[in-house]
């Protein structure tokens, strides 16, 4: 009975209806997070709403418009677009790689003259997209024949290709690592993993062997930058001494020595988590982190509850997207992965992130607002 | 309804799996952030009440740029500047009237630094004002007890002596931009007042100039100052880059070309592409760069019709003119369609098609063989070969000399420019090529556009007995040689190159275009090509309005004139061309240039004194 209730509700196609079914939890999750990201733009500019803190309180109020629209978009639409998503993504891509090159250098925008778009960032959502929609019209015995596993892995690694020649490594990385969750909790069998991994592990003696004096030496820096203080590692030295003195309650609001006096490159950006945990401690430190956990843990919670396979895998596929990027960045700026140069979303300064971020939990929340809606298997 | 089910329990193991190595992924962070903050939170936070230990960069000294012989182009200076970290004081305004008990600020500085106050974030330090002397330095420093938040900073601040004479050639250094920062992540680019180059040779061998930078753990106390040094690895400055330049020698040109509005000129050797002279007028001092330029200064420098920015010898694309009939007169050579006996009768035009192509020389040329052709300039020997001979054929050779590339010049400000042939034009403008457009390709008009650094490698390439030799600038860095001395063969014809330099001679001898500018000082002649390009043809309408002549039009609608040169006569080892934009008439207004500058050269002779090196 209670599943007929349910459906009941979520069938309430009125507006107001859909923005009832709006998880609001998470939504007020994501403000408490953006606030955080508000405090340490306008403590990074040394006790100044400008130049940042200011600009990314307005992307953020326009983001939430634009979280709240998607999220009562009937998710058949979603569903029909995906496939041609996925397709004019790679094509922008391909514009972006030969344009880029004759532009010189990385170049990850595209200039339609009215609005600039950053293709690799739609890429992200793209495949994920493109991957829920195919898992929901395959059985689970068809999901393991190989011609089904090669297919999803084109869906992944022709934009992935692209992305990376731009380059953008990080996004390339992100874009993987969604991509092969997707292929995980699709029900791909197992062994291809088992495989996988075995096989990569095993595979890299064999490049280290293959690769040029000069270049080991540059994977060698990258896996442990401390190696060259003054180059990739300044970074990284910088940002464990501003958050190791920082404490358990931190140094106070606009008080965080190492980042003020100009020694924490990147405060804004990058390494805007350092800036946090350094003024507000362990405790703030850990208080984030509860909130990102708790954001996540509701990305699952509606995975969880939806009916079809699209909803499911498209909330689960967001949420893992938002959760690599999340830890990768936290995992950078402690030492505990290499320098990526990736952003924390939303609290780092910068418009596109935040606007693809919150598109991101928009198509979430489209995905909550209509769980029980049935979609197609076929074509 | 069965399969939906086994579908959502796949899934939900799964996910839960891949949400609980989230979950150890996020208790890691945590784990890790404890460790930092509280367990090696110790080592940080002793030094936190009162000092902390710090890394500071120190920035490594810019290369010095020297000419051939080891003359200073471009160096540094000592620089002081007095800062003021906003966020440390109390009014900054106060603080600075403090500081002008001690020293002079002018009030322009104030403003520019009230400005970056308010525009930059609080913890920035500002420059009241630079180029402090030691006077002022001590003064400053005795006091510094009276002015909190006030340090004063030593930095290098780029010089070049020869001022707006080596301008083009060495380029400019300036502060960094936000995109050349995101483009290079090294923290070094992010020092306030950090200098990178900006043009010519400081931007193109930036990563030789730029050196290593040092590094020194500093203890500082609370506001930020550096209270002790622990430890300290120097930086090193970057290379000494030598130049092909000759100092004295590209000041002499450069003052030569002061007679005209606007000028350009280049010498090289014709046998090793070593570039002795490349100047420019107008011009501009790059001092005014170092330390950024004024607003004024850089509208000015702008907004100037003769563009004294611009680098008019690699980067000027002009119609090459007649300078041009050489490569025509090759290309009708090598393809047989002339010979050494090959004359034709000029009567002052020639017809094709509905057109008529005239001659410069009204009455014609008469009877006219391929010497006389280029000593005299007679335009219809080349209409009619060049019909004859096709675009592409003319092209193609156009190309072997040099024309319609950047020949891996050194100035990042080189222009390629245009070889229009029949696939050119179908790509750049989607037509078909007219005969008609050959015969104006044939005296270097229409779409042909060329540098005259193009013109003077063209130069060099026909008198070197055909070797592809390619300008270059930058000699040495250190011990290490960056040029290369291009000698592959062409494959020309010696007989055929021989025919043409004497046409060249013949210019300057008498009955040539520029016989009144002919060099008498014995084993110091030249040879060379007068050229007079069109920028605009005199309408019928303005014909009517009495406009008859070149000095009765606007300046900037008067034709180019052109020389390129070589010299001496025999066993030539000097190549020059010369462009005075507007200036009239090739043999008018750029052989006189040439002819000085010429001389000049084999005087001085810098091709037998070998290059400083180290």
């Amino acid at each position: 009975m209670s599943i007929f209730k349910s459906s009941f509700f979520s069938d309430d196609t009125t507006l107001i209806g859909k923005i009832r079914q709006i998880a609001w939890g998470q939504v007020f999750l994501l403000c408490i997070f953006a606030t955080i990201g508000f405090l340490s733009l306008y403590s990074a500019a040394g006790g100044h709403i400008d130049p940042w803190a200011s600009q990314q309180i307005v992307r953020f109020g326009f983001a939430l418009g634009i979280l709240v629209a998607i999220a009562v978009t009937d998710i058949k639409w979603v569903f029909r677009i995906a496939y041609p998503f996925h397709g004019i993504v790679i094509v922008l891509l391909l514009l972006v790689d030969i344009f880029g090159h004759v532009g010189m250098g990385a170049q990850r925008w595209l200039d339609l003259g009215v609005i600039k778009i950053q293709p690799s960032e739609l890429a992200k959502m793209s495949t994920i997209l493109c991957l829920a929609r195919f898992y929901h019209g395959k059985e689970l015995h068809e999901v393991k024949q190989l011609k089904n596993i090669l297919i999803p892995l084109a869906m992944i690694f022709i934009p992935v290709g692209l992305v990376v020649v731009q380059p953008d490594l990080g996004t390339g990385l992100a874009i993987v690592f969604g991509g092969i969750a997707m292929l995980f909790a699709g029900g791909v069998s197992i062994w291809f993993f088992v495989i996988g991994i075995s096989s990569a592990v095993a595979a890299i003696p064999i490049a280290w062997q293959l690769m040029h004096d000069y270049q080991q030496k540059r994977v060698m820096v990258f896996l442990d930058p401390e190696s060259d203080p003054l180059g990739a590692g300044f970074h990284i030295s910088q940002s464990k001494i501003a958050l190791g003195s920082g404490g358990i309650s931190g140094k106070g609001f606009l008080e965080g020595t190492q980042s003020h006096l100009n020694f924490l490159p990147e405060k804004h950006t990058d390494f805007i988590f350092t800036l946090w945990a350094e003024e507000w401690g362990l405790i703030g430190g850990l208080f984030l982190l509860f909130i990102l956990g708790m954001i996540i843990l509701y990305g699952y919670w509606i995975a969880f509850r939806c009916r079809s396979q699209f909803a499911r895998l498209v909330a689960f596929g967001l949420t893992i997207n938002f959760s690599v990027y999340v830890l990768i960045n936290i995992g950078m700026v402690m030492g505990l992965l290499p320098v990526v140069g990736i952003p924390l979303p939303m609290m780092s300064y910068g418009g596109t992130a935040m606007l693809s971020v919150m598109t991101a939990f928009g198509i979430i929340q489209c995905c909550n607002v209509h769980r029980d809606t049935r979609l197609p298997k076929g074509f | 309804m069965e399969r939906d089910q086994e579908k959502l329990d796949s899934f939900t193991r799964r996910a839960f799996f891949i949400g609980a190595l989230q979950g150890v992924a996020l208790a890691a962070l945590s784990l890790r952030l404890t460790w930092l903050q509280v367990v090696e939170g110790d080592k940080y936070k002793t030094l936190a009440e009162n000092n902390r230990i710090n890394v500071k960069i120190i920035p490594p000294s810019r290369g010095q740029i020297v000419d051939r012989f080891g003359v200073s182009l471009a160096t540094n200076l000592q620089n002081f500047q007095i800062l003021v970290t906003p966020e440390q004081v109390e009014n900054l305004e106060k603080t600075i009237v403090d500081i002008k008990r001690f020293i002079s600020v002018d009030d322009l500085s104030i403003k520019k630094a009230l400005r970056q106050a308010k525009r930059n974030a609080k913890f920035l330090p500002v420059e009241v004002r630079d180029k402090l002397n030691w006077d002022e330095v001590s003064t400053i420093e005795l006091n510094l007890a009276k002015l909190p938040g006030v340090f004063i900073q030593g930095g290098d601040l780029r010089s070049y002596p020869y001022k707006e004479a080596t301008a083009h050639i060495v380029g400019y250094v300036g502060r960094v931009t936000e995109s050349e920062m995101d483009k290079d992540k090294s923290p070094l680019l992010s020092m306030p007042g950090f200098q990178v180059g900006k043009s010519g040779i400081e931007v193109e061998y930036e990563e030789i100039l730029q050196g290593k930078p040092g590094s020194a753990e500093v203890e500082v106390n609370v506001h930020g100052r550096t209270v002790r040094e622990l430890s300290r690895t120097a930086s090193t400055q970057g290379d000494r880059l030598i130049l092909s330049i000759d100092a004295e020698y590209q000041r002499f040109v450069q003052q030569r070309l002061t007679t005209e509005r606007s000028a350009a000129a280049v010498v090289m050797d014709a046998k090793t592409g070593a570039v002795y002279a490349l100047a420019n007028h107008p011009s501009f001092d790059p001092n005014i760069f170092t330390g950024g330029i004024s607003v004024m200064d850089w509208e000015q420098l702008r907004d100037d019709p003769a563009h004294p920015l611009n680098n008019k010898v690699a980067g000027g694309l002009y119609p090459p003119g007649s300078t041009f009939k050489m490569v025509t007169a090759l290309a009708g050579l090598e393809a047989g369609v002339i010979n050494a006996n090959t004359t034709i009768s000029c009567p002052g035009h020639f017809d094709f098609g509905n057109n008529r192509f005239h001659c410069w020389k009204h009455g014609g040329h008469g009877t006219v063989n391929l010497t006389k052709a280029i000593a005299q300039s007679c335009d219809v020997y080349f209409y009619k070969m060049a019909s004859a001979l096709g675009i592409d054929r003319l092209a193609e050779m156009t190309r072997r000399m040099g024309i319609g590339s950047d020949l891996d010049f050194d100035l990042p400000e080189t222009k390629a420019g245009a070889v229009p042939d029949t696939a050119w034009k179908r790509k750049q403008k989607d037509k078909v090529w007219h005969p008609g457009e050959t015969i104006n390709a044939s005296i270097g008009q229409g779409y042909m556009l060329a540098s005259p650094l193009q013109l003077a490698t063209m130069t060099a390439r026909l008198v070197n007995g055909g070797k592809a030799v390619k300008p270059w600038i930058a000699g040495y860095s250190g011990n290490k040689q960056l040029y290369k001395v291009s000698d592959d063969d062409l494959g020309f014809n010696p007989k055929f190159l021989e025919m043409i330099t004497k046409g060249m001679e013949g210019v300057l001898t008498q009955g040539g275009t520029a016989y009144a500018m002919q060099i008498k000082e014995a084993g110091f002649e030249m040879g060379g090509k007068t050229g007079t390009s069109q920028v605009k043809r005199i309408t019928k309408a303005e014909r009517a309005q009495g406009i008859r002549r070149q000095e009765d039009l606007p300046w900037h609608l008067r034709h180019h004139a052109l020389f390129v040169g070589y010299a001496p006569l025999v066993d030539p080892r000097y190549v020059c061309a010369v462009i005075v934009e507007h200036g009239g008439s090739g043999s008018g207004a750029a052989a006189p240039i040439a002819r000085d500058i010429m001389l000049e050269v084999q005087k001085r002779n810098p091709a037998i004194k070998a290059m400083e090196q180290t």
